[in-house]
């Protein structure tokens, strides 16, 4: 089996399943409960919560762990909108957003928030400059994400937020840097991030589980109610389990040397690929080695996503929908249709090898010869 | 209390010296549809089939809710049995059992149906009785015999007194399996489920026939098909589908034949696979979700090239419908959903930019007969999958 999704999700590393497996079977107690074994519960949380933060170079008191990706994202527009809504009116995305913040957004604009979106520049960056000249003084959010889903595309978040808030001092900036953690040193710091998004299965850790970093200081208005966990900012029991593995993902990150390791696979990818007659890159240039985002000839992605599995190798459509729908990240970098229809997005992780991209690029070059396009 | 359902015969009640035999196929299905549910005593007499449960521990809303799903029953009632076929026994029975539903009426009236004649009350004087009962314990409410909100019935059958309130609507049609067998063409549509469902309704009993054309089409389409049978076969019962790979005839397709006719050969093509696999399994006709004038390949002329590929009986029971109203049976028969997911399917595969809607025949067999599908099909037949699905 060659698996080159990993942007989807990754495969949980050994330790980080056995962390949750002890958490479900051993130590299983509630972290709320009064008793010596929900104290010794709770001192598991506090352990994960602290190797998340160090790996994010945050205070673990800055950090409320949700169910993933999602709804953190959901918490950070929603939050950040509910605490600012009586004196501000606009909220900035980048159009390249993932669909967690751009939906929450769409739902803003629908309830009377004016919803502006940053177009990429061609290089399917998102520029300082064009943020800056829509952030006004009754602008609540900005919200750009770090490394981009379905390119890699990286975008100079900390440059940007810097713009932003010479435009409006207390914006709230927040990052969706799902795609980043674990692949690249993510500082919420350097970042200048107010607020942003982990999630715990792309980087080896169980699916139901993610994390927002809310930047002490920062007030935002939580999204669910209950229990006082959480510093009520996200009520229901913890999933602890999840979460513990997700701090053993956390202390397993070599960053500079898997992203090293990745780059050279990267490069090697790309040149095997380009060289096939009818390949090109989406990719930027400057993207982040994990995602490399291709057009194969004319071939639709879904019919040679098929095709590959039928090999055993496991890559994403470029495009969101089945029926032809492009994707909106593709379309925003003014990639035609015709291109965006057979995008491919091949994503690396530390796990895999040349084996696989020799597969890839075997399979790709004999299904642009015998596949039908249209 | 125990409970009992009684079941109205629909048409078969009209058949001749046939109507044993039909009989004897709707009590079958209704044991199957009933299977898992536990142990049911299913009799007939006076028209009415009787099911009653033979523990206490059956789920009866479910029993109801597979009951109105098979065909051949116009209309069922979940009744009460009384405990002796005595007006004591009716008259401590009715209040109890329908006092939720006489709750919420304002108005009601009793009927009786006295078809045991020795029992010692007649009609007119079971209903006063109970009636009068009814109006005493129950004081809010008020008699109106043209258009009452609830209607008691009390019956005295051969086999005990019963009581229950309006009867249920049926599935209506005839029993499955009373009118032969045929096979229909699936794609995963909106169409082609709804049209299973309307002749299995006339008694058919199916078997399908789906194309599928990797990597073309996705695994999901074909699970997606699955699903959909799975549904329809709630009201059809158990079906055998066959998955026809196709991915070499419709490449060949479109490397051998003009693109204006890919659609038209393609359906041809399809029918003529169906009819040899029907044939073989004891299909007596296909069944598409046809729609007259729908897309290109449904007009007239198209229906005409198509149909003379095969020299089996075609059902079309979609013909002369409207998109609107087959979706609205789709929403009946819960397929609606699971039809618009959005796989792409065989159909959808090459569709030409500019299908011919006036093919003419001649052209059309010529531009088949040279490409020369014939060593493909026998490799298609001799590659069928099967699945046996049974909801």
């Amino acid at each position: 089996m060659h698996y080159l999704d990993n942007s989807a999700t990754t495969a949980v590393s050994p330790a980080a399943a056995q962390a949750a497996l002890r958490l479900m079977t051993v130590k299983f107690c509630n972290p709320s409960s009064l008793h010596a074994l929900g104290v010794a519960a709770e001192h598991e949380l506090t352990a994960a919560r602290e190797a998340v933060a160090r790996a994010l170079g945050a205070n673990a008191v800055e950090l409320t762990f949700t169910s993933g990706g999602t709804e953190a994202n959901n918490l950070a527009v929603f939050g950040a909108a509910a605490a600012k809504r009586r004196t501000r009116k606009r909220i900035v995305i980048s159009a390249t957003e993932h669909s967690s913040v751009m939906e929450a957004a769409r739902q803003l604009a629908d309830e009377g928030w004016e919803m502006v979106r940053i177009s990429p520049a061609e290089d399917g960056t998102v520029h300082p400059e064009d943020v800056a000249g829509v952030v006004t003084a009754d602008t609540a959010l900005v919200s750009v994400m770090l490394v981009n889903n379905e390119t890699g595309a990286i975008n100079p978040v900390a440059d940007i937020f810097e713009a932003a808030r010479l435009r409006c001092r207390d914006v709230i900036c927040h990052t969706d840097a799902v795609q980043a953690f674990g692949k690249l040193p993510v500082r919420v710091k350097s970042l200048g991030a107010d607020l942003l998004t982990v999630s715990a299965h792309k980087v080896h850790a169980p699916k139901g589980c993610g994390a927002l970093y809310v930047k002490k200081g920062v007030r935002i208005l939580p999204r669910q109610f209950g229990g006082e966990q959480e510093k009520r900012l996200r009520g229901g029991t913890e999933a602890l389990p999840s979460i513990a593995a997700f701090g053993v993902a956390c202390g397993e990150f070599a960053i500079a040397e898997n992203l090293e390791k990745v780059a050279a696979l990267h490069a090697y990818a790309k040149e095997k690929l380009l060289s096939i007659d009818g390949v090109v890159l989406n990719s930027p240039e400057n993207a982040l080695p994990y995602v490399l985002n291709i057009s194969a000839g004319r071939v639709r992605s879904e019919t040679i996503l098929h095709f590959l599995e039928e090999r055993e190798i496991y890559v994403s459509s470029g495009s969101a929908c089945a029926k032809g729908k492009p994707s909106h990240v593709l379309s925003a970098m003014g990639i035609d249709k015709k291109r965006a229809d057979s995008a491919l997005r091949i994503s690396f992780s530390k796990y895999n090898t040349r084996d696989d991209v020799d597969a890839l690029a075997n399979a790709i070059a004999f299904g642009l010869k015998t596949l039908a396009y249209r | 209390m125990k409970e009992i359902l009684l079941l109205k015969d629909g048409e078969i009640v009209l058949k001749g010296q046939n109507r044993r035999q039909f009989e004897d196929i709707l009590k079958r299905n209704l044991r199957h549809a009933l299977e898992d549910l536990g142990r049911f005593e299913i009799t007939s007499a006076q028209s009415t089939i009787y099911i009653r449960p033979l523990s206490d521990d059956v789920d009866f809303d479910e029993a109801c809710d597979r009951v109105s799903r098979v065909f051949g029953i116009v209309s069922f009632s979940r009744a009460a049995m009384c405990e002796e076929k005595t007006m004591e026994s009716v008259l401590a029975t009715a209040p109890v059992y329908l006092e939720k539903i006489l709750r919420g009426a304002k108005t009601f009236k009793v009927e009786a149906k006295r078809s045991d004649k020795k029992f010692p009350l007649r009609s007119p004087d079971i209903c006063r009785e109970t009636g009068g009962l009814l109006l005493s314990k129950f004081p809010h409410l008020r008699v109106d015999v043209h258009n009452p909100d609830v209607t008691v019935y009390v019956e005295i059958r051969d086999f005990g007194a019963y009581i229950h309130a309006d009867p249920i609507r049926g599935a209506g049609g005839i029993p499955v399996g009373t009118g032969g067998r045929a096979a229909i063409l699936i794609s995963g549509g909106i169409d082609s489920p709804v049209a299973a469902y309307m002749m299995a309704k006339r008694g058919i009993k199916l078997t399908a026939i789906h194309f599928a054309s990797p990597p073309y089409t996705s695994r999901r389409a074909e699970e997606k098909v699955v699903r959909l049978l799975e549904k329809v076969s709630r009201y059809a019962g158990p079906i055998r589908m066959y998955t026809v790979p196709f991915t070499k005839l419709q490449e060949k397709l479109r490397d051998d034949c003009p693109e204006e006719l890919f659609t038209i050969i393609m359906r041809r093509l399809m029918m003529q696979i169906s009819e040899r696999i029907a044939k073989q399994r004891e299909c007596a006709a296909l069944i598409t979700g046809e729609s007259l004038g729908q897309v290109a390949s449904q007009t007239i002329g198209a229906l005409g090239c198509t149909d003379e590929a095969t020299s089996m009986v075609v059902f079309r029971p979609l013909i002369g419908m409207d998109k609107q109203e087959i979706i609205n049976i789709a929403y009946k028969i819960d397929t609606y959903e699971t039809s618009i997911e959005p796989y792409e399917d065989c159909c959808t595969v090459f569709t030409p930019r500019h299908p011919r809607t006036k093919p003419i025949l001649k052209f059309v067999k010529r531009a088949q007969e040279q490409a020369g599908f014939e060593p493909l099909v026998e490799e298609a037949l001799q590659n069928l999958k099967i699945t046996e699905i049974n909801a």
